[in-house]
């Protein structure tokens, strides 16, 4: 078991995603940078739809029953692990007992922390992805335990990696959405020219942009949404829906992000710039 | 009931995971019917269904891969052949479910309120909410969250100027062209004229919401004893809603 003495601002445990109930509206959920998840796991030989601990802001500190390799990475935190400093995208190995502990953020928002064979807690509907009430708990809370299974001898093939600084990057590529050709000329010249801040209002379900685009008073039929669709509302508020967004939404989708994009939006925070720019469908695979 | 492939359909990339296919811009049964049609015909002959899901809603389905990125001109050449080739192809079985609403004025906190702006008694306004079939549209915005369609214009009432914080799981509001339940507790800004104590969403079932789009709801109206009963039997995961089988 790992025990939580400290569940830091907002820690969650994702992994891929909840697949095969869009038409229920369930929403995919699952880690919001991928990008840096998916490393993790790749570090520590996981299957890809391994659960890892999504740490937002401010981290926990986590003491460890049984001995496994863990790997951190996205967000800049410092982390101790028994009092020693940690690199992100190493593997480490954790004796019994050992404390984990999160320190101060530096740079982005979001970190993660995988643990080898990942995170045991239940499958709710295909996932262990955190998302109420469809899982019980929004996320950990002081005194929580949870179930991993115990690894004595793993020898990592890397046992780490350098990955190309992004956090700093504030462009989001984008490509057109459905309704991308109600944008009228003023829209469409802010909409890739100007900056852009993020509102207060930003979650795992959607970011709020400050800065409004001339309104419009088109209306649409409900239609499905995704991580990443970008809305508009009447009053020209943007609204990037993220990966606890719901499934349908009745405001033009303009834009969609990236899957690249979403990870990058997902470590910024209230007040950070970022800019849109089209991205060249043929470039990504 | 239209033919088959009769609808001029337009096909869209939506990011590179998914293509938005849309008919013709209208809420109507016939379209919803050849959509769902065309749903099914994909689902069982053209479409890996582990790599696919399909969200129908209204006018439009979108179709989100899972893993690598579509192919988009490739794709829409596909479905626009798939969309003609299809012969009268069924839709899946569909079901009119029939969903125990409380009327009292404890749950239907706007009832008074709504009966005054329709210009209706609160007799008036629960009769014509049970005497109408409603037609599953879609379903989103909340886990089990059905968006009805078939609402007569006697019943509509604008959504509140002001939504509400919390709105109570079960609820059942008025909104315009609208009515519906809220599944999970949840802001809102709908008139709240009753509480259905049925769970609409069941995340510990592997058939999480037993309605699909495509299917019918019609409210009857239950006292508090029973709505006491049927929200334990909801709650224990033994109550069987009343369905009723609907022709193709």
């Amino acid at each position: 078991m790992l025990k939580v003495l400290k569940s830091g601002f907002f820690t969650t445990v994702q992994d891929s995603g909840r697949f095969g109930f869009l038409n229920k509206g369930v929403p995919v959920s699952g880690y919001m940078d991928s990008f840096s998840a998916s490393k993790l796991n790749m570090l520590l030989a996981n299957p890809t739809d391994a659960a890892v601990m999504e740490i937002t802001m401010t981290g926990p500190t986590l003491q460890f029953e049984k001995p496994t390799y863990i790997c951190i990475g996205g967000a800049e935190i410092s982390v101790t692990l028994n009092n020693e400093p940690l690199r992100h995208y190493k593997v480490y190995k954790i004796g019994e007992g050992g404390i984990l502990s999160y320190g101060r953020l530096k740079k982005g928002f979001r970190n993660y922390l995988a643990i080898k064979g990942g995170f045991k807690t239940p499958l709710v509907l295909g996932s262990r992805s955190f998302y109420p009430p469809i899982t019980p708990k929004s996320h950990l809370t002081d005194g929580d335990k949870m179930a991993y299974d115990s690894c004595e001898n793993f020898k990592p093939n890397i046992s780490e990696i350098k990955v190309a600084p992004f956090l700093d990057e504030k462009v989001l590529k984008v490509y057109k959405g459905p309704e991308f050709e109600l944008l009228g000329d003023k829209q469409l010249k802010s909409l890739f020219v100007k900056e852009f801040s993020i509102a207060k209002e930003y979650n795992r379900m959607a970011y709020q942009i400050e800065e409004n685009l001339l309104g419009h008073k088109n209306s649409m039929l409900t239609s499905a949404t995704m991580p990443g669709t970008v809305q508009i509302t009447p009053s020209g508020k943007l609204l990037i829906l993220m990966k606890d967004g719901q499934t349908t939404g009745g405001y033009p989708r303009i834009l969609q992000l990236s899957d690249q994009a979403i990870s990058l939006l997902s470590q910024k925070r209230y007040g950070d710039v970022i800019s849109f720019k089209m991205a060249l469908r043929h470039n990504l695979v | 009931m239209s033919g088959v492939g009769n609808y001029s359909i337009s096909i869209r990339s939506f990011g590179v995971h998914a293509v938005l296919v849309e008919w013709p811009k209208e809420v109507c049964g016939a379209i919803l019917n050849d959509i769902l049609q065309f749903v099914n015909y994909l689902e069982n002959n053209c479409l890996d269904g582990a790599k696919y899901e399909i969200v129908p809603s209204y006018n439009s389905i979108t179709l989100v891969h899972r893993g690598k990125p579509i192919v988009f001109e490739e794709f829409k050449t596909k479905l626009n052949t798939w969309y003609e080739e299809r012969n009268a192809t069924p839709t899946k079985q569909k079901f009119l479910w029939r969903l125990p609403v409380c009327y009292d004025l404890e749950f239907g906190i706007d009832l008074e309120e709504v009966s005054e702006k329709l210009g209706m008694s609160v007799t008036k306004v629960i009769e014509s909410h049970t005497h109408n079939v409603f037609t599953v549209y879609g379903i989103g915005f909340l886990p089990g969250f059905m968006y009805l369609g078939g609402l007569p214009t006697s019943l509509e009432v604008p959504r509140r100027s002001t939504p509400r914080l919390k709105v109570q799981k079960g609820a059942v509001g008025l909104a315009a062209k609208q009515t519906g339940i809220y599944p999970q507790e949840s802001p809102g800004g709908w008139n709240i004229i009753g509480n259905c104590p049925i769970p609409m969403f069941d995340p510990k079932s592997n058939n999480p919401c037993f309605v699909s789009v495509g299917d019918q709801v019609q409210f009857y109206q239950i006292e508090r004893a029973p709505y006491d009963l049927c929200k334990i039997e909801g709650e224990v995961g033994i109550y069987k809603p009343e369905k009723i089988k609907l022709d193709a």
